[in-house]
């Protein structure tokens, strides 16, 4: 009835997430909208 | 909060504040939305059983609603307002420059932002002592952060290609005796393109992004010579030498869709198949309302329609084993950015500022060019720190829009610049790019379900 895609979770995030070493979306591509949603964590929950 | 919605055969559910996707039947679908609107579970039974679910089933259903909610997954509550995330306090660096090595252009394209590379100002190129301070301020405001990016942008920044060249061989110099890796990133025309920058180009930057807006007739319309001439077949054959030469490494066609093009996907389509590119970036025009160049409220339902159109094909691409990568298609779910950075966005005017060839720092390279938004220059920093406070401030809590949407922790409010530019305010939004970042969205997370194989 119902299937769940793997996701990070965002709760988590808050204790283990902010490291700022992401890159800075809108310099990914296209530079005229920010993409946050497009951006990887290296130190994601495994 | 939740979102559901319909595309393309799948029933999605989004948790907003877990950031949970569920991929679910009709029956489960028709029930969490009972149970949004606050029904409890014997009359929303009652209505499964009304529309032939058999009681099994309901119970069942009922009992996956259940177990998603109590683990936090399903109607999860905001807790991070909650939290009041104290942004003023928060410590920020710099991580990231937009240098504008060259304020002017090789092109004369009627639709730029960046009003032919001047950026309505003065025409300049930056000294190599100006971006070597510059990079220096990185370095110096970048606190124990490694990894430091800059991008070459103008105007065309291949107008100053020596200086590039020699800012690069300066940040190789320092980078490990400051424990700092500098990623450079190229955004070009494609006018000055010879083998001397290709071979440059792939060895120092991680990623390029080249700038045509599809087939020939959309891309020369606007992106034209000084004499009128389109850019076209000059730019095709060196962004394809170029592409070939990268050997895999990072690259963007960048594409700009306006009032003329709605329909952008045959030109998405033409640089796939015809040019042969596979790494794609569509952009809607940055413009005014009053432009003839801007999307109307009728070509935004367009785009969306086009979104829709783009998704489909490119599952049946990766099926065919020819994908593409569309930008803002490329979700990692399980990889993606934690809850700081979804609500603190993209750091403009804090952690990311653009340098004028002056020395001049500004929030970002759209506000370039409007001294009301100077934040200071390269040699005495921030100066102007109630401005830096501002954008420090402004995250998706404090735009009183985005409270009620759904899609608030993927786009964290938006981009500063359109939200000014569309409304006189940072803390304002763009309506339309809302609407057509919700549909990207809603298109991505599909793709993700069918990806899963659901």
């Amino acid at each position: 009835h119902i299937q769940t895609l793997e996701t990070r979770d965002m709760v988590k995030s808050l204790e283990n997430g902010g490291c700022g070493e992401c890159q800075t979306s809108c310099q990914s591509a296209c530079k005229t909208s920010c993409g946050i949603a497009n951006q990887q964590c290296e130190n994601a929950e495994k | 909060m939740i979102h559901q919605y319909k595309l393309n055969g799948y029933n999605i559910v989004v948790d907003v504040f877990s950031g949970s996707v569920h991929v679910v039947d009709d029956a489960s679908y028709d029930a969490i939305a009972m149970k949004d609107a606050g029904m409890d579970d014997a009359a929303v039974k009652a209505e499964l059983v009304k529309k032939s679910v058999s009681e099994q089933d309901a119970e069942d259903i009922l009992s996956d609603i259940a177990e998603l909610a109590d683990a936090g997954k399903l109607f999860s509550k905001d807790i991070y307002a909650l939290h009041a995330f104290d942004f003023k306090k928060r410590s920020t660096v710099v991580k990231a420059l937009c240098l504008h090595v060259a304020h002017t252009c090789n092109l004369n394209c009627d639709y730029c932002f960046a009003a032919q590379g001047k950026f309505h100002g003065e025409a300049g190129l930056m000294s190599f002592d100006t971006g070597k301070r510059a990079l220096d301020f990185l370095v110096e405001n970048s606190g124990t952060r490694r990894n430091l990016e800059v991008d070459f942008f103008g105007g065309e920044p291949l107008l100053n290609f020596q200086v590039c060249r020699d800012l690069v061989a300066y940040a190789r110099s320092i980078e490990k005796e400051k424990g700092k890796n500098f990623r450079f990133t190229l955004t070009t025309n494609g006018i000055g393109i010879t083998d001397e920058v290709i071979e440059w180009a792939n060895r120092e930057c991680y990623n390029v992004v080249l700038s045509l807006d599809g087939r020939k007739e959309t891309n020369d319309r606007f992106r034209k010579d000084i004499g009128g001439t389109g850019s076209y077949d000059r730019i095709v054959p060196k962004f394809k030498e170029f592409v070939k030469r990268r050997g895999g490494r990072g690259y963007y066609m960048r594409g700009t869709f306006t009032h003329y093009n709605p329909d952008f996907t045959k030109d998405l389509f033409h640089m796939a198949d015809e040019l042969g590119f596979d790494q794609l970036s569509m952009e809607p025009v940055v413009a005014a309302p009053s432009d003839p160049v801007a999307l109307t409220p009728e070509d935004i339902e367009v785009v969306k329609e086009q979104y829709e159109i783009l998704a489909k094909d490119m599952i049946r691409r990766e099926k065919e084993g020819k994908p593409i990568t569309f930008y803002h298609y490329m979700l990692d779910l399980a990889g993606g950015p934690c809850i700081y950075k979804r609500i603190s966005g993209c750091g403009s005017g804090t952690e990311y500022m653009a340098v004028t060839p002056w020395g001049d720092l500004y929030p970002c390279h759209q506000f370039v060019g409007d001294e009301r938004w100077k934040l200071g220059d390269v040699w005495n920093g921030v100066t102007n720190t109630a401005l830096r406070d501002e954008f420090k401030l402004c995250n998706v809590y404090a735009k009183p829009e985005c409270q009620e949407c759904w899609a608030k922790l993927y786009c964290s409010g938006g981009c500063a610049a359109n939200a000014m530019h569309a409304s006189g305010d940072i803390h304002g939004v763009y309506k339309e790019g809302c609407e057509v970042f919700k549909k990207r969205i809603e298109c991505a997370l599909m793709m993700k379900a069918a990806e899963a194989n659901l």
